[in-house]
This record gives structure tokens, C-alpha cells and sequence, in this order.
């Protein structure tokens, strides 16, 4: 459930140095997934979980489940402003496995392929993200490159990007 | 002056250039011990322009800068001249509907070209326009000063070199100190550079500065990796800009300031390449470029990416 761990701390600790290892099989420290015709792989760091939250069955496990839609309030740092109205927990994660993320279709999927379930609704912008036009690419442009899933930048509980602090405004003319 | 008059009446015959060559080379023998950075002060002099040179020359001009730098640093320093890749034409692309104005290209593009710290130089403007004007350099600030960014009703217009296809400033150029590189980025050879300024004058975008006084750079905020043509440190009175990061461009990296951007706003990549996501932007998105009537046709395009 608490998938979000602090965006300005995942910049200020490094995901720019993370390294991920392209053949790294473990579906929770990095996934890849493949762009374009001519076999170009790129890396998308895992996701951004609070310290010690993965895997939610060390907590969920063998608790029975209440399928009512309510108010959660065990996740204290968890926001949850996301067409609320609408949506609660189980409408993304598994009732059943706790350590998976559902589709509107029942399919199972794992943290790191969050991006397929956002695009359930985001169709558009999936289709950006994969070819480059939205989100971050860093890395080389001409080869490997790291992508960012939609919850690096995007609480996925709270996902309008917060504000920032600007860096100081340039020195005017008369003063320099 | 009244030696040289001597010196150069003698040598009437000789060509101007060779005749200058040979007053400095005796002016040199005259004043100086045989001292390395003496000698590299009287090749500098007559170093040519950097697409006249020769390879050899060039390596000599090469190392020449790393030996000042190591004394003026003392630190090493690379210097290289890496050629543009072939088949390569770099492009940029910028979501304006993504961009919050937080500034952090600004910086990041500082530290990696090595900009003045004092006086400042920064080669990216970010300019804070009103949402209900559009893009409207009449209601621009690049002095904005918030608390945090985006501020209500504003959105944010980074401007730096646009790398045009028809670049004014080269036109302008009385010394052909700047020009258009094979990949097109457009570069200053800051050792050819008068600083007679004209470019500055001729840039529509504002993307050049001028080296007012000499540049101020601690030794620790040094980018050590650098190429002739890009982001080594320069000296007072000549003109710099934007190259694409030269240095990490050419070596197919992303830009500093795509690096950093925190919202993912700034794509870069190749203009020939069909796949690549510059090419999805312009077939897809709504783009356009900065002042499209002057026919300076830039490779640095703006879109909506929502």
C-alpha cells in the first residue's frame, strides 16, 4: 500500500547513481522493457517504496480481508488524493496478494511494471512515456538509458508533482 | 618602439605575418630563459583559427591549454577536440506544460561548462511568463523570486542558444570566430574571438554572454573534463554560449540540464534518427519554435506535452 517514499529525497540520495544492471532478473530491484524496433533496452530504476514496507505480506499476511470501501488510516503517510471519490486501495492493489498490483482485469503485476496499471486510465500518456515525450530519460542518448516509472515523479496516492524550491534568481545587470 | 621599427625595416621582403612572427620570436629570446609557458605565450599568439589548423598544431594548442589550466587550476585538466559524430544532427525539445521554473538547469548547466561564478554568467534564462498572455516576451521576468515554483497563474520559458540552422550570430561574425559544427551545434573558438560583441548584438534569443571582466572560477568547482570547443574555461573578453554540452553530447550523453530537470522536461537526441523521441514530439505534439518569422530555424523546439 505505502509505495511512496519522499521525492526530494530520491533525488538529493540518487537515483541519477543508481545503478541498475539491465540482465538483473529480480523483478523488485529492476525491470526493462523494450522501446523501440531496433532493440534498444532501457532500465527503469525499481520504485520508490518507503524504507521497510516491502513485502506488504510481512504485515497483510493472513489478516482477512474487508472488501468495504472505506477510509484506511493504518498507512499514516499515506495521502490518498487520487480521484478519490471514485477509487480506494484494492482498485490497484491485490486483496489477495498483497505483494502484487491488479488490472481492471484481474491480471496480477508486479511494482515494477506500475506504468501498465496508471495507463489503464492514462492511456495518452503511457504512450508519451514510452516513446520519450513525457517523463525523464537519463543515461545516453544514443544508447542505455534509464527511465523513471510514473512513481519516481508521481505519488501515486497524491500524484500532482509537488512544488519546489527555485534555485536563486540571477545576479541583474547593475549588480554584477 | 623604436627597436621593432629596426627589427621589421630589414625584413621588408618577407610577408607581414612572417615578419610579426619573427619580431615575437626575438622579442621572446630577448626576454625570456627558454621557460615552457613563455614559449607557450608566443605560440598562443600565433595559434590559428581553430578549423585552420592543422592536426599537429592543433595537439600543440591542446596540450598548450591543459599546461595553463594545470598552472591556473593546479589541477589536471583535460582538453579535447571531439569531432562530430556522422550522421548526427542534434535537436532539443522542451515541454512547456512541464516546466515549474525551479532553476535547477540553470545551475547544473554552470557547473558542468564552467561558467564565471563572479561575475556571473549563466547561458540558460528561465523567464516567467503569465498564463494568461501565452508566450509573450513583453511579460517576461527572469527575476522571478518565489518561495516555491510553479507560482499560481505563471508558467515557465527556459531560453538559452537555440543552435539555429541559419544562425545570425555566425553571420555576423567579422572574424569567423563562431560557426555551425557538421551536427549543428554552433561553437565559438574563444582563442579566434575579437569580443567585438557583434553576435551578442545579432543573437534574437539573448543566448550569448560576454566576458566582461575576467572569469572567476574556484579550482574546486572545476569541470576537469573539457573540449576546445565547448566548456574549457575561458578568458576575459570573449563571447560564450549553449553548445548541447559538447563534451557530453559528442560522447552520447544527455545534456547537463536534461540530467537534472526534475520534471523531465528537456528532451534531446538526434533530429535524423526516425525513431528517436524527437521526432515522436514533432509528429505528435503541438510544437513550435522562438520567433519563427526571423528564418533562424532552430533545432531547439518548444511543445505542449499534455
Amino acid at each position: 500500500m505505502a509505495l511512496w517514499s519522499c521525492l526530494t529525497a530520491m533525488f538529493a540520495v540518487g537515483w541519477l547513481g543508481c545503478d541498475v544492471d539491465v540482465e538483473h532478473e529480480d523483478p523488485h530491484t529492476a525491470a526493462v522493457f523494450q522501446v523501440s524496433a531496433d532493440d534498444q533496452l532501457i532500465a527503469v530504476p525499481p520504485p520508490p517504496f518507503s524504507e521497510d514496507v516491502f513485502p506488504c505480506s510481512d504485515c497483510h499476511e493472513g489478516e482477512e480481508v474487508n472488501r468495504t470501501r472505506r477510509v484506511v488510516e493504518d498507512h499514516e503517510d499515506v495521502v490518498f488524493d487520487h480521484d478519490s471519490e471514485n477509487r480506494w486501495c484494492l482498485d490497484c492493489h491485490d486483496a489477495d496478494n498483497r505483494d502484487k498490483l491488479r488490472l481492471a482485469s484481474g491480471a496480477l503485476l508486479e511494482f515494477t511494471e506500475s506504468y501498465r496499471l496508471c495507463g489503464q486510465c492514462h492511456g495518452p500518456k503511457l504512450r508519451d512515456w514510452k516513446a520519450g515525450a513525457h517523463g525523464k530519460r537519463t543515461g545516453s542518448w544514443s544508447g542505455k538509458k534509464q527511465y523513471l516509472l510514473c512513481v519516481h515523479c508521481h505519488n501515486p496516492h497524491t500524484p500532482q508533482f509537488a512544488p519546489l524550491k527555485p534555485q536563486p534568481a540571477p545576479t541583474r545587470p547593475e549588480n554584477l | 618602439m623604436k627597436s621593432q621599427d629596426q627589427t621589421i625595416q630589414p625584413a621588408a621582403k618577407v610577408s607581414r605575418r612572417d615578419a610579426i612572427k619573427g619580431l615575437f620570436a626575438l622579442v621572446a629570446l630577448a626576454t625570456t630563459s627558454g621557460c615552457k609557458s613563455d614559449s607557450d605565450a608566443l605560440d598562443a599568439y600565433v595559434q590559428q583559427n581553430f578549423r585552420e589548423m592543422t592536426a599537429e598544431q592543433l595537439e600543440e594548442a591542446l596540450s598548450r591549454w591543459e599546461r595553463r589550466y594545470a598552472e591556473t587550476f593546479k589541477k589536471e585538466v583535460e582538453v579535447s577536440a571531439t569531432p562530430a559524430q556522422e550522421g548526427v544532427l542534434f535537436g532539443y525539445a522542451l515541454d512547456i506544460s512541464r516546466c515549474i521554473g525551479c532553476r535547477r538547469c540553470v545551475y547544473a548547466c554552470v557547473d558542468e561548462n564552467n561558467q564565471s561564478r563572479a561575475p556571473q554568467v549563466h547561458w540558460i534564462k528561465v523567464l516567467e511568463m503569465e498564463k494568461d498572455k501565452g508566450v509573450n516576451l513583453h511579460h517576461a521576468d527572469q527575476y522571478y523570486d518565489r518561495e516555491v515554483v510553479p507560482h499560481p497563474g505563471k508558467f515557465y520559458f527556459p531560453v538559452a542558444c537555440q543552435q539555429c540552422e541559419n544562425p545570425p550570430c555566425v553571420k555576423a561574425c567579422p572574424v569567423s570566430a563562431t560557426w555551425k559544427e557538421p551536427d549543428g551545434i554552433v561553437t565559438i573558438d574563444y582563442d579566434w574571438c575579437i569580443g567585438c560583441r557583434c553576435c551578442v548584438t545579432a543573437c534574437p534569443y539573448g543566448a550569448r554572454s560576454f566576458n566582461w571582466a575576467e572569469p572567476h572560477l574556484e579550482p574546486d568547482e572545476l569541470n576537469t573534463k573539457t573540449e576546445y570547443l565547448g566548456n574549457r574555461p575561458r578568458t576575459r573578453g570573449v563571447v560564450e554560449k549553449c553548445t548541447f554540452c559538447l563534451q557530453r553530447a559528442r560522447k552520447g550523453l544527455y545534456p547537463a540540464c536534461v540530467e537534472v530537470c526534475p520534471v523531465g522536461a528537456r528532451k534531446f537526441g538526434n533530429l535524423n534518427d526516425p525513431d528517436g523521441e524527437l521526432r515522436y514530439i514533432i509528429e505528435n505534439k503541438r510544437c513550435f519554435i522562438l520567433k519563427e518569422e526571423l528564418n533562424t530555424q532552430p533545432k531547439f523546439l518548444y511543445y505542449y506535452g499534455v
